[in-house]
């Protein structure tokens, strides 16, 4: 594991000794301390109590991985405390039950007082009133404040459906205004970065956004200008707002201030459909949110999980989906033809094509390259396949530039997946130069390439020339596809469930986000179906049997199962 | 006869007195320091010893000495609350950031006798092991810094400031620090912020009180230039000399600033409690009245955020009668004493101790939309109910002072307003909401017949009856 930072804090436990509190009239004992943004243990707030009590609290600047600002204000509870006599002593009431002081204004005592429930410690004996009047209309009063300059843009803002001005203002909000004053004005589409526009009309200045880049990403960009009803948020003048991390502003904006130039009027969010999935931009595997419709991917967002990205995600991986929707995608399983030109075909055919062959191969004339951005499933199988056919296996290594935040050195989604199924060895890539020596000498006849360019790989356009058999399954066409005897078009993996094991061990299920163009299958499901003709066992023909079956196989994932990965996955140990 | 009694302001106004070190020193200068710092460890009656720093503390807080910058706490209870056990520094900050309308106090001191300031500000930090302390003056005063800096460079080439001060092994380094112009860094933690290189966001309390995690999240203490001062004259005469000054409970002196419609406006030292808002606007010694043929109208008897009082008001206040009893007496406006007690069992405060007098020439709806949009401007847009308010009451009074007045404003303002007191970061949510409660409460009739006289002028022009309300 790497150091905790501010970015990634520490999973801390809330303490065991309690204290026992009343929510809206209910006792709940709740722990004395419970961790903050930075995962250190700190007296439990007022805000933390009721979310234990399950009553939730308004808020727009309180996020629970960010260092608590409270200037909202929208989280103002009514609060009681027992009354001290000048014996220190409770007062108690008739009936024995301690007598509690209600909150009030110092100099109106006829006035309840809140107080900001997201930086207010809870004590002993308290009681929360987060659903009585005086509350109500304290956070109807601050919703109206928020409103009273804000544009109403609904119907154009990209925000509108998960929206945080709309949903309190379904649950808090009036109708009807009474401002009869003219409203603030302020800078629109203003271009922040590479990535973000902000609308300063649209800001409810909780300052999420500068409490993120400045504290977690140490990236002191945002700050706010001008004074009072006036205030705007800015990028230091002279300065563009674009770090790798820039777009996690426009999660945390619980408005429309903050938009992503990729996602600004592409779609209105409720249509969209969300898909749990995984990065696959590299090995730290954030979590993340595929937003689809009709089969078309508009964006990912990052899905929490504290024990790989937290909140977060970087600008690169996020963006890195429209490879998926491009229109050169591999969509026909194909077979070359005496002639020299491919034709489509079907799968029946292809697959029985490469079985004939293999079956004929004699052991150490077959090369097998599997991606790394395979599934787990998917190497596993082809592992199988190449231990029954004495194939020479290898994947092809991504190295890059990591970060101290989320962004990892290793490009490729699965590597540990390939170490833990035995596609590589201690060191993946070193069996390359031998294969792609053999396929110059011609000792090697039969290659099978998934999802890896051989020819990007290092070896020779002219050596694939001399192979008897090339088959390559991948989803975008390639030098190698350009060669291949059979070309099985395959699925990007937000196309398809599977398993990537990330550089922490962490075994991480995706789901089906879309469905692949044309005849493209699943490169499990058709591996099966091959591992079969080559007189591999029936098996199963589902993703969940095919885990069980790997789990059974494969010693570091022993014991896993499918339904208990998830949605955020299990540590193992590679 | 009610007068002035100058204490802070003793030397201030004499002829030929200059604001430099030598005609302090030559006035009896920097003696009550060297006393302080040379104070023997003293024994109590029940064994235990106290420093020469407790016994400091104990002065000012047996001195009752409250807050002279507005909110008038005990300054001896504020200095008990630090943190001394934190092994962090201790930093003192003098709060030289006098802005709150009406108030010209604290840079007479600045101006005129700005040593006795730096002589209080010493002992304050002997007394609470401070080696590190700051003057955050008001960005607008740069006469006053620049004399500030003069004195203090005096008073290291004196041995008073620097390393091991007098001989004593003390070391204390203090420097000025200029504000660039903004009202909330006078508040304290905002005050802080600044100082800190920041945008004077006030901090949320819990859990940032400047008494634990102040400047640098180490203990502070931010004290008012004239209770600072006060420290150095309660040291010199001793607690128990100085709390005979001024009524129990409201100790000393302090200076007012008076202004608006009287004759003489200025700056006046009296004992705290010992004359009436009365006798500040119309004896001789002090105001001197009104303007001629006028009549009093109104009082904001603690700068401009205070609630204002109305002529011929009444108040019924606790006092402790001559058989020792607590009893309830009915005061005139003019008879309150111009103490911190009374003014806040009146409903108001005596705040930073600036007193503004209007006559029945003002217009009360303008004067509010004066003030209204001194604080709309002010207010630093850190939380919302206050960023968003301020403007809000602002925008409003400036239309009901340019002939759009309603009918619904008086209460559309009150709503605001409460909608804004108690719920915000720091005080200014109350310094903006309260002169419009006040205002609008006590002069209703003037807002309601704007109101209506708008609106007929309104319908008239457009030929609509005005809806009934």
């Amino acid at each position: 594991m790497s150091t905790p930072t501010p970015f990634l804090p520490p999973q801390t436990a809330p303490s065991a000794e309690t204290i026992r509190v009343k929510v809206d009239g209910r006792d709940i004992d709740v722990p004395k301390m419970m961790p903050d943004w930075q995962g250190k243990l700190q007296p439990t707030t007022m805000l933390q109590a009721c979310q234990l009590a399950g009553v939730e609290v308004p808020h727009y600047c309180y996020h629970s991985k960010l260092p608590v600002a409270g200037n909202c204000r929208m989280c103002l509870v009514e609060f009681g405390t027992p009354m001290m006599g000048p014996d220190r002593k409770p007062v108690l009431n008739e009936d024995g039950t301690p007598k509690i002081a209600r909150s009030v204004l110092p100099y109106e005592p006829g006035t309840p007082r809140g107080a900001i429930a997201c930086a207010t410690p809870i004590s002993p004996g308290m009681e929360l009133y987060p659903s009585s009047a005086a509350t109500r209309q304290m956070r109807e009063a601050v919703l109206e404040s928020l409103l009273i300059n804000h544009p109403l843009d609904c119907p154009i803002c990209d925000q509108a459906g998960e929206c945080k001005l709309q949903e309190y203002s379904v649950q808090h909000g009036q109708a009807t205004t009474r401002f009869v004053e003219t409203k603030v004005h302020k800078p629109k589409v203003v271009d922040l970065g590479p990535r973000i526009v902000l609308d300063d009309e649209r800001c409810v200045l909780c300052t999420r956004c500068i409490r993120f880049t400045r504290d977690l990403v140490g990236d002191d960009k945002l700050g706010i200008v001008n004074r009072g009803s006036y205030n705007t948020i800015a990028a230091f003048p002279g300065t563009r707002f674009e770090n790798n991390y820039t777009l996690n502003t426009v999660d945390l904006c619980p408005v429309g201030a903050l938009t992503s130039k990729d996602f600004r009027f592409q779609m209105r969010v409720w249509f969209l459909k969300e898909t749990p999935s995984i990065c696959a931009t590299c090995a730290t595997g954030c979590n993340v949110t595929v937003g689809s419709r009709e089969e078309v991917i508009h964006r990912l967002t990052p899905r929490e999980n504290d024990a790989v990205n937290g909140h977060w995600m970087c600008d690169h991986g996020r963006l890195n989906y429209r490879w998926v929707g491009r229109s050169d995608r591999l969509a026909e399983v194909q077979v070359r033809l005496s002639s020299g030109d491919l034709q489509r075909s079907s799968w029946t055919v292809a697959l029985d094509r490469v079985a004939q062959h293999l079956r004929k191969a004699t052991a150490g004339s077959v090369a097998i390259i599997a991606s790394a951005r395979l599934t787990t499933e998917e190497l596993f199988l082809l592992r199988q396949i190449g231990v029954r056919v004495g194939a020479i296996m290898d994947s092809v290594p991504r190295r890059g530039e990591g970060d101290a935040y989320l962004v990892h050195a290793d490009k490729n989604p699965n590597m540990n997946g390939a170490r833990a199924t035995g596609v590589v060895g201690a060191e993946p890539g070193s069996q390359l130069p031998r294969i792609i020596e053999g396929i110059r000498t011609g000792a090697i006849r039969t290659v099978l390439a998934f999802g890896e360019d051989l020819v990007k790989a290092g070896c020779p356009a002219e050596s694939l020339g001399r192979l008897e058999m090339l088959v390559a399954g991948d989803i975008l066409p390639n030098a190698t596809t350009a060669r291949a005897h059979v070309v099985l078009p395959g699925c990007a993996h937000l196309e398809k469930r599977g398993t990537f094991i990330n550089a922490k061990g962490r075994v991480q299920r995706f789901r089906k986000a879309v469905e692949a163009p044309g005849d493209a299958r699943p490169e499990w499901e058709y591996l099966l179906d091959l591992h079969r003709a080559l007189g591999g066992p029936s098996g199963p023909d589902n993703i969940e049997g095919l885990f069980h079956w790997m789990a059974r196989e494969v010693p570091v994932l022993a014991g896993l199962e499918w339904s208990r990965l998830g949605d955020t996955g299990v540590t193992v140990t590679i | 006869m009610p007068q002035e009694y100058r204490l802070i302001l003793k030397n201030a106004d004499l002829p030929g007195y200059t604001p430099d070190i030598d005609c302090y020193l030559r006035h009896g200068g920097y003696e009550t320091l060297r006393k302080c710092l040379a104070l023997p460890v003293r024994e109590l009656p029940d064994g235990k010893k106290q420093t020469a720093q407790e016994q400091i503390r104990d002065e000012v807080l047996k001195s009752g000495l409250r807050g002279r910058g507005g909110a008038g706490f005990s300054a001896g209870l504020k200095w008990s609350f630090v943190d001394r056990k934190s092994g962090k520094p201790i930093y003192l900050i003098c709060n030289a950031d006098e802005s709150e309308p009406g108030t010209f106090k604290d840079r007479q001191i600045i101006h005129k006798d700005p040593h006795q300031l730096v002589e209080g500000m010493i002992i304050a930090c002997f007394a609470n092991d401070v080696h590190l302390a700051y003057i955050y003056i008001r960005g607008e005063m740069p006469e006053g810094a620049r004399l500030l800096n003069k004195a203090l460079r005096a008073a290291r080439e004196q041995g008073f400031l620097g390393k091991n001060i007098l001989g004593t092994g003390f070391d204390l380094e203090i420097h000025v620090h200029r504000g660039a112009g903004a009202y909330i860094c006078g508040e304290e933690t905002g005050l802080i912020e600044s100082l800190e290189g920041k945008r004077p966001y006030p901090r949320i309390k819990p859990p940032y009180f400047p008494a634990v995690l102040g400047l640098y999240l180490c203990p502070t203490i931010v004290n008012n230039v004239e209770t600072l001062a006060a420290v150095r004259h309660i040291m010199a005469m001793g607690a128990m000399e100085y709390s005979k000054l001024g009524t129990p409970n409201n100790t000393g002196t302090r200076i007012v600033s008076l202004s608006g419609h009287v004759k003489r406006p200025g700056y006046f030292e009296i004992e705290v409690g010992k004359v009436t808002l009365g006798e500040l606007i119309f004896h001789e010694n002090f105001g001197g009245g009104l303007r001629d043929g006028r009549r009093l109208k109104a009082v904001i008897p603690g700068g401009s955020s205070a609630k204002i009082f109305k002529a011929g008001e009444k108040f019924k206040l606790k006092r402790k009668g001559p058989d020792g009893q607590m009893a309830t007496v009915e005061v005139d406006l003019l008879d309150l004493p111009y103490d911190f007690d009374s003014l806040q069992q009146a409903g108001s405060m005596s705040g930073s101790g600036a007193i503004i007098v209007m006559d029945d020439s003002t217009d009360i709806v303008g004067a509010l939309a004066n003030i209204s949009e001194f604080y709309a401007h002010e207010s630093c847009g850190q939380c919302t109910p206050c960023r968003e308010g301020a403007l809000w009451m602002s925008k409003a009074l400036h239309r009901m002072a340019h002939g759009r007045a309603r009918r619904a404003d008086p209460d559309y303002l009150l709503s605001i307003a409460q909608n804004i007191q108690g719920r915000t970061i720091c005080a200014f949510g109350e310094a903006a909401s309260w002169p419009v409660l006040s205002f609008v409460r006590k002069f209703r009739e003037e807002f309601d017949a704007r109101g209506a006289a708008d609106e007929s002028k309104a319908a008239t022009a457009t030929g609509r009856t005005p809806a009934a309300k």
